[in-house]
């Protein structure tokens, strides 16, 4: 009743969650420790990245031809004012890699939404309807995971491109993107919900819950989802390191986002010609940058497994 | 057994259907037959002539039975700049990425079972814990970065293996020359094949690593024990065969993935391979190419998760063909 | 000499936080030939006495103090190889749940044949002659065929007992079965109790039958361990313990068995259920669900007494006893 003024009595949400398993086990590992800290810095500098980066990578007056692949300050020729550079085109690196992160990393988390989304309600729907329906989801799911996400992404850009034109395609690359990963992906989360539906649905909460004219959308989202919120929280972690090597890897190949506007991806790509000439710097800082932030991302998708360890389907 | 050969062949030709369907689709909308064949000069008359001499004003089935026939010949159009019969250009290039795959998939079958099962044995040993930890950081760095590492070490600083194109092959039969045959052929897909491998195995050493734990932890395992059986055949025979068999599906899954790194490692390899190709395809929208390249690669992965599951049914002997059929 | 001696032995689990304590000073003997049960509830530590046998406790649980004494060597102070000798073939074990103890992609021939090479120089085919002895002894109806059959294609009562002749293929002195019946169908659990009853007598071999079914252990034994809670609080001839035994919990379980009770009347139940392994109670641990308990066996861990061939661990059966001599 009072527990404001009697904060012994009454632990606050902050400090049971701090208590809680999870917490501790999370304290006790260094690993996804520091990989949090990380994670969360390189969020927020891309999150503000139009407060944090010197020039606009995205304003082509920003930056002149004359004032191209200049090395890192901290090299000899570099200059103070780029600190890690400029690319062919005279662009601040330091700068494209913020905006360019922040491109990815919106990527990543936008498409793992879709196919959260799409493959939690096929899940349920075809766990909880069963007979035909499961059947001809659950063999569309099988069809759709023997050809890999990269490869329909692959073929469904590059035709894109060649019917629209580069010009078109570029204007909605980003929304294209997140569409083609989002989609492409959905039978991982399909099956983890089904099975579980499928576990629940002999319980007799939910028989109860049915007994007592809960409707079907009811109890699936109310009794049935959250005993899959674990399995999901893990394919996740895991989906959006994936969706962010997808991005990249389809930017890297002319598939994705445009020079103009740049992920990690395309800097990498538009950086690859000039290695042989020793501009080292153009591809290999965003692809540092790259396998840092998909690494910590792994690393916190490993750590969860280990601490919540649900029955992931496999196969 | 027949019954299920007959299902799965069914469900591959569905399949295949699928993606005649979206080749067709694609050829029907991408690019203009007449440009290629006759240039701006000629007059819309004997344009629209030409379209029904070409068959282009038929109705759609009509055309797509047409395409669908040709294809069934192995005639899926000549190449807008090759100027030679798709297929031939494909079949051309296709020894050069199963050669890049086969050197792949022997690096990943090599490492990823003893590693894999070592990491199982002892997971807490420093090697152990060495490997797990390399195996997280190669599943985070994209194949294109790896490879363009590995130019960028063994090519550009140390000028130890060459960084582009197959070098020396040697012709073996029809279009095949390979790389297997001559030293420079194996300095040259040396750095692909490693590239192509770097994202595949640690997911390989990972999956048979956690699946090799769970059955060592099976009651049969403890049988095996307390029937004084000795720790290596154990190992080998009662826990690895156990593990292989979930391994072996994702396998057929990853088989696809692996087909779809080729296009990246070949790019950045300029091997001269069909990923490549594909991609030069794109950029010079050159629709019969693309859409041979389209029907080729699905004809791989039918093929290949076909004998997957038939492989997996012949393994594992708890599944009864007839059942798995259902 | 006894063949098994088993002395205080202790057995830990290591958990996260703490280490639990599986079993607590455990003794008993076993003669050559001789049948004995070992009586619990789920969780009483039955099945670990059975693993710690065979030094097989899988992890986190491990031997703590104490030693086990087979045909005067001890195994808790055995190497691998040493360990690896023993098992399978002068110990054999018989586990639980025969749809998930034989492995499921190796042949019955493969799994029978491997036993006998671990153990002697044999040839594949002399192998396989003895195994199809071996199936023949337990009654398996075209043996031959057998062997090259997978485990999923036979029954759960068939492949238990190819588990039992796999347990006979090399003559072991001793056969530890953990709950052999358990998962089996009520029709065949008769059966196989008989089968392995019938074979342990015509080749003379020790038998612990680890169960909790007193009707089994009635038939099947000569003596009995009663375990509760990872202590043994009532050891003896089976026949006096079924009769009457002396130790509140192990007269629990005997009033509680059917037979006991009169057609028509509930069963008599012992109130409450055992404490997990990670909260006994100080004191003797059946105290709360004791209706005899006093202050003493809330405070300390009863000691044995030997009342005439029975040893009892409980209080009150001590001070009723003591009284009883003092008055003669």
């Amino acid at each position: 009743m009072n527990s404001l003024s009697d904060p012994h009595m009454e632990p606050s949400r902050l400090s049971k969650a701090w208590n809680s398993n999870m917490a501790y086990s999370f304290r006790k590992n260094p690993v996804a420790v520091v990989s949090l800290i990380i994670f969360a810095v390189i969020f927020f500098m891309t999150l503000f990245a139009p407060l944090i980066a010197p020039f606009d990578p995205y304003d082509p007056r920003s930056f002149d031809i004359m004032l191209s692949e200049i090395p890192p300050a901290w090299s000899d020729g570099g200059e103070a004012q780029f600190i890690f550079g400029t690319d062919d085109q005279g662009r601040d690196l330091w700068s494209a890699i913020l905006y360019g992160t922040r491109i990815s990393i919106f990527i990543g988390l936008a498409a793992v939404a879709l196919q959260a989304v799409l493959g939690i309600t096929m899940g349920l729907i075809a766990g909880y309807v069963g007979g035909r329906v499961d059947s001809i989801l659950m063999r569309v799911a099988d069809i759709q995971l023997s050809f890999s996400t990269l490869m329909v992404a692959i073929i469904f850009l590059a035709i894109t491109q060649a019917v629209f034109g580069s010009e078109t395609f570029n204007q909605y690359a980003i929304y294209m993107l997140v569409a083609v990963i989002g989609i492409a992906e959905w039978p991982q989360y399909a099956r983890t919900v089904r099975a579980t539906v499928l576990a629940e649905k002999k319980k007799e909460y939910v028989d109860a819950a049915r007994v007592m004219g809960f409707g079907p959308l009811r109890i699936m989202v109310r009794h049935i989802l959250p005993n899959s919120v674990s399995p999901i929280f893990v394919i996740s972690t895991v989906q959006v390191a994936n969706a962010i090597i997808s991005e990249a890897s389809l930017s890297f190949l002319g598939l994705g986002m445009p020079v103009s506007q740049p992920s990690l991806g395309s800097l990498i790509s538009s950086g690859f010609d000039y290695i042989f000439s020793g501009s080292w710097w153009i591809t290999t800082i965003p692809g540092v940058v790259l396998v840092v932030l998909v690494l910590v991302i792994n690393l916190l998708g490993d750590w969860l497994r280990d601490v919540l360890n649900p029955k992931l389907y496999k196969g | 057994m027949f019954a299920y050969l007959v299902k799965r062949l069914f469900q591959a030709a569905a399949v295949m259907f699928v993606i005649s369907l979206i080749s067709f689709a694609i050829q029907d909308n991408l690019g203009d037959p007449l440009r290629e064949l006759v240039g701006q000069s000629v007059s819309e008359e004997t344009r629209d002539e030409l379209r029904d001499e070409l068959g282009l004003n038929d109705p759609f089935l009509v055309q797509y039975g047409r395409f669908l026939g040709n294809a069934v010949r192995g005639d899926l159009g000549t190449s807008y700049f090759f100027k030679e019969p798709a297929l031939t250009v494909i079949l051309k290039k296709l020894p050069a990425t199963l050669e890049l795959v086969a050197g792949a998939t022997i690096i990943i079958i090599g490492l990823s079972i003893p590693l894999g099962v070592y990491t199982a044995i002892k997971p807490n040993s420093i090697m152990s814990r060495l490997i797990m930890g390399i195996s997280i950081v190669g599943i985070s760095v994209p194949v294109f970065l790896t490879a363009i590492g590995m130019i960028f070490l063994f090519s550009v600083e140390l000028r130890w293996l060459p960084s582009f194109g197959r070098g020396d092959t040697v012709d073996v039969i029809g279009y095949w020359s390979t790389n297997f045959l001559t030293l420079d052929g194996w300095q040259h897909i040396l750095l692909p094949s490693v590239a192509l491998a770097s994202i595949m195995l640690p997911l390989f050493i990972r999956l048979i690593r956690s699946e090799m734990m769970e059955t060592l932890q099976s009651e049969y395992v403890r049988y095996a024990y307390a029937k004084g059986i000795a720790p290596r055949r154990i190992w080998f025979v009662h826990a690895l065969k156990n593990t292989l068999l979930p391994v072996i599906t994702v396998g057929g899954v990853q088989i696809g993935t692996m087909v779809a790194y080729t296009i990246l490692t070949e790019t950045v390899f300029q091997w001269p391979g069909m990923g490549f190709m594909f991609l030069e395809a794109v950029n010079r929208v050159d629709t019969p190419l693309i859409v041979a390249y389209l029907i080729v690669v699905g004809f791989i992965f039918v093929v290949t998760n076909t004998i997957v599951d038939l492989i997996y049914g012949l393994v594992n002997p708890t599944v009864k063909l007839s059942r798995m059929g259902a | 000499m006894s063949l098994l001696s088993v002395r205080d032995l202790v057995v830990k689990f290591a958990m996260r936080n703490n280490t639990v304590t599986a079993l607590n000073k455990i003794s008993f003997d076993l003669a050559r030939g001789e049948r004995i049960g070992i009586v619990g509830e789920s969780g009483a530590g039955k099945s670990i006495t059975g693993f710690s046998i065979l030094n097989l406790l899988s992890k986190p649980g491990y031997i703590d103090s104490g030693s086990i004494t087979f045909d005067g060597e001890d195994i808790t102070q055995m190497t691998d190889p040493q360990l690896r000798d023993i098992r399978g073939n002068r110990i054999a074990m018989i586990f639980q749940d025969p749809m998930v103890t034989l492995n499921p992609v190796l042949t019955i021939g493969q799994q029978m044949v491997e036993t006998l090479q671990a153990h002697r120089r044999l040839s594949k085919s002399d192998a396989e002659q003895i195994a199809i002895a071996k199936l023949r002894e337990v009654y398996i109806p075209a043996p031959e065929e057998r062997l090259a059959q997978y485990p999923h294609e036979l029954s759960g009562g068939m492949r238990q007992r190819i588990i039992i002749a796999i347990a006979l293929l090399l003559d072991p002195q001793l056969i530890i079965a953990d709950e052999p019946t358990t998962a089996l169908d009520v029709t065949i659990q008769a059966d196989i109790m008989e089968l392995l009853l019938e074979l342990c007598q015509s080749n003379k071999v020790s038998l612990i039958l680890i169960t909790h079914d007193l009707g089994v252990v009635s038939q099947m034994t000569e003596r009995t361990l009663v375990v509760y809670a990872g202590r043994i609080i009532e050891a003896g001839p089976t026949r006096e313990i079924i009769n009457d035994p002396q130790h509140p919990y192990s007269q629990g379980l005997i009033n509680a068995l059917p037979q006991q009770t009169p057609r028509g009347e509930k069963l008599k139940q012992i109130p409450g259920a055992m404490p997990a392994l990670s909260a006994v109670p100080d004191g003797c641990a059946f105290n709360p669900r004791c209706s005899f308990a006093t202050d003493t066996c809330r405070k300390t861990v009863p000691e044995v007494t030997r009342i005439d061939h029975l040893e009892v661990a409980c209080h009150e059966v001590r001070r009723h006893h003591e009284t009883e001599e003092v008055a003669e």
